[in-house]
């Protein structure tokens, strides 16, 4: 059943501590802020997150960071110009990171959702991001087993939604919106507009509701790409 | 898009270069073929984008994909045109060409390590006479890992093109017989464009196709690596 919530901070109870915590975006764009914001404010810890990068200047995930609440970051690309919360954080051993190459990590997580035990993956043979890792060589090729990433809750941004929770999505916003909203047993999902039944165009969505389990309607994009709110 | 071995002897051109990132990146621009599909890395390789032969219409004969979610990726973004939802791997605004397509992250990994990319050009602290590439990590103690694509760009592109310096600040060349930081990817490059040379590696050993501002021998005198012609 999907749930329209009334606020951001509705549509994000239930998360507590020690929970995984899918975040969607690429730097700031997709970044679900309002839904983080809510996330500071209901103030679980111990969080493990998972996002393409580990925060961009004061604001959404780098906020989160800041107040404490994160024991874990699983991403690709932490190291930015403007990633000064994380760098911080790691360099006095206060945050834990997993990094992982980006198409593993969309990969994983694609797994998680689409049930899939393991995998065996060309990427990063041979590095150190291997080391460890059962090996295997088919038709001549090797590859690395790799794991799915399954979240507790996904906290994405999106464009717009209809009541059964089909989601749309905008250009290079959607990133790992799709992936994923399929990964976590809760899906949360925040919209510019939520639309009524009928009015998205079936071969146009994305992420069907099956993969959806709240929405809520935030006021229009409020991010950009200087980082100012 | 392997091409057979090159026979040609290297061309020495004494009289012009060492090359500017600008020079190189035209260098790089001409030999991508048109219709190909094209990554172009963060950082010096995205000058390459201002080089690239184009169609009566004006835009590249080859398609621009950047791996946060984009195929058919137009010029930066100026004023009126900049929209925080479109950005490119750098996070840096871009615009859209006609034809342009969006999709989430796995299906944009999949082009890359299911092998549906032609050409990826990355920057490297070193690649070895074999190939391998080390772009992603000092491996300094103090220095924050980040990886990114990279691992997955180095693997999964047909071709993958390397553009950098060919000397570090102290002189030491970054064409080495054996990578000393960790690597990106084990035989992966096809090709090293640098300021001074520019390298074909094949199974037979790595061939110099041109010199700018340096003559055969004494590119042989600088760099560790057996040079065929």
């Amino acid at each position: 059943m999907i749930e329209i919530c009334s606020d951001v901070d509705a549509a994000v109870r239930g998360i507590a501590d020690g929970a995984t915590v899918l975040i969607g975006g690429f730097g700031r764009a997709g970044m679900p802020f309002a839904l983080i914001d809510a996330l500071r404010r209901l103030g679980p810890r111990e969080l493990t997150v998972v996002n393409n990068n580990a925060g961009n200047g004061d604001t959404g995930l780098a906020a989160l960071l800041a107040a404490g609440q994160v024991r874990k970051v699983i991403c690709s690309f932490p190291r930015q110009k403007d990633s000064w919360v994380f760098d911080g954080l790691y360099r006095e051993g206060r945050i834990e990171l997993e990094l992982v190459p980006q198409g593993n990590l969309a990969e994983r997580l694609r797994a998680a959702g689409a049930g899939i035990g393991a995998f065996y993956c060309p990427t990063g043979v041979g590095t150190p991001l291997a080391e460890g890792k059962e090996t295997r060589e088919i038709d001549g090729r090797s590859y690395v087993l790799e794991y799915p990433i399954k979240g507790d809750y996904a906290v994405i941004s999106a464009y717009q939604a209809d009541p059964l929770g089909n989601v749309v999505y905008r250009k290079t916003a959607r990133n790992f919106g799709p992936v994923m909203a399929t990964a976590a047993r809760t899906t949360i999902v925040q919209v510019t507009e939520v639309v009524p039944v009928g009015t998205l165009d079936p071969e146009a969505v994305v992420t069907p509701g099956i993969f959806v389990d709240r929405i809520v309607k935030v006021e229009a994009r409020s991010y950009t790409v200087q980082g100012a709110r | 898009m392997t091409e057979p071995t090159i026979e040609h002897p290297a061309v020495e051109n004494t009289d012009r270069g060492p090359l500017t990132t600008d020079e190189l990146a035209a260098v790089i621009g001409r030999d991508i073929p048109a219709g190909a599909y094209v990554n172009l890395g963060i950082g010096q390789p995205t000058k390459i984008a201002d080089y690239l032969p184009t169609g009566e219409d004006g835009n590249p004969t080859c398609i621009l994909h950047t791996e946060n979610g984009m195929l058919g990726m137009g010029p930066a973004a100026r004023g009126d045109e900049i929209d925080p939802d479109l950005t490119n791997a750098g996070k840096v605004p871009v615009t859209e060409l006609p034809g342009a397509s969006y999709f989430h992250h796995a299906d944009s990994f999949a082009m890359m390590r299911g092998g549906h990319l032609d050409v990826c050009v990355l920057g490297a602290y070193q690649v070895a006479a074999n190939g391998d590439l080390a772009n992603w990590h000092t491996g300094k103690p103090d220095d924050i890992p980040a990886v990114g694509g990279a691992m997955d760009l180095a693997i999964g592109a047909k071709d993958v093109y390397v553009m950098m310096t060919l000397f570090t600040k102290k002189g030491e060349a970054k064409l080495v017989q054996h990578c000393t930081y960790p690597l990106t990817g084990v035989a992966c490059v096809s090709r090293v464009y640098t300021d001074y040379a520019v390298f074909d590696i094949q199974p037979d050993g790595v061939h110099v196709l041109a010199t700018y501002g340096i003559t055969l021998a004494d590119l042989r005198d600088r760099v560790n690596v057996k040079l065929l012609g």
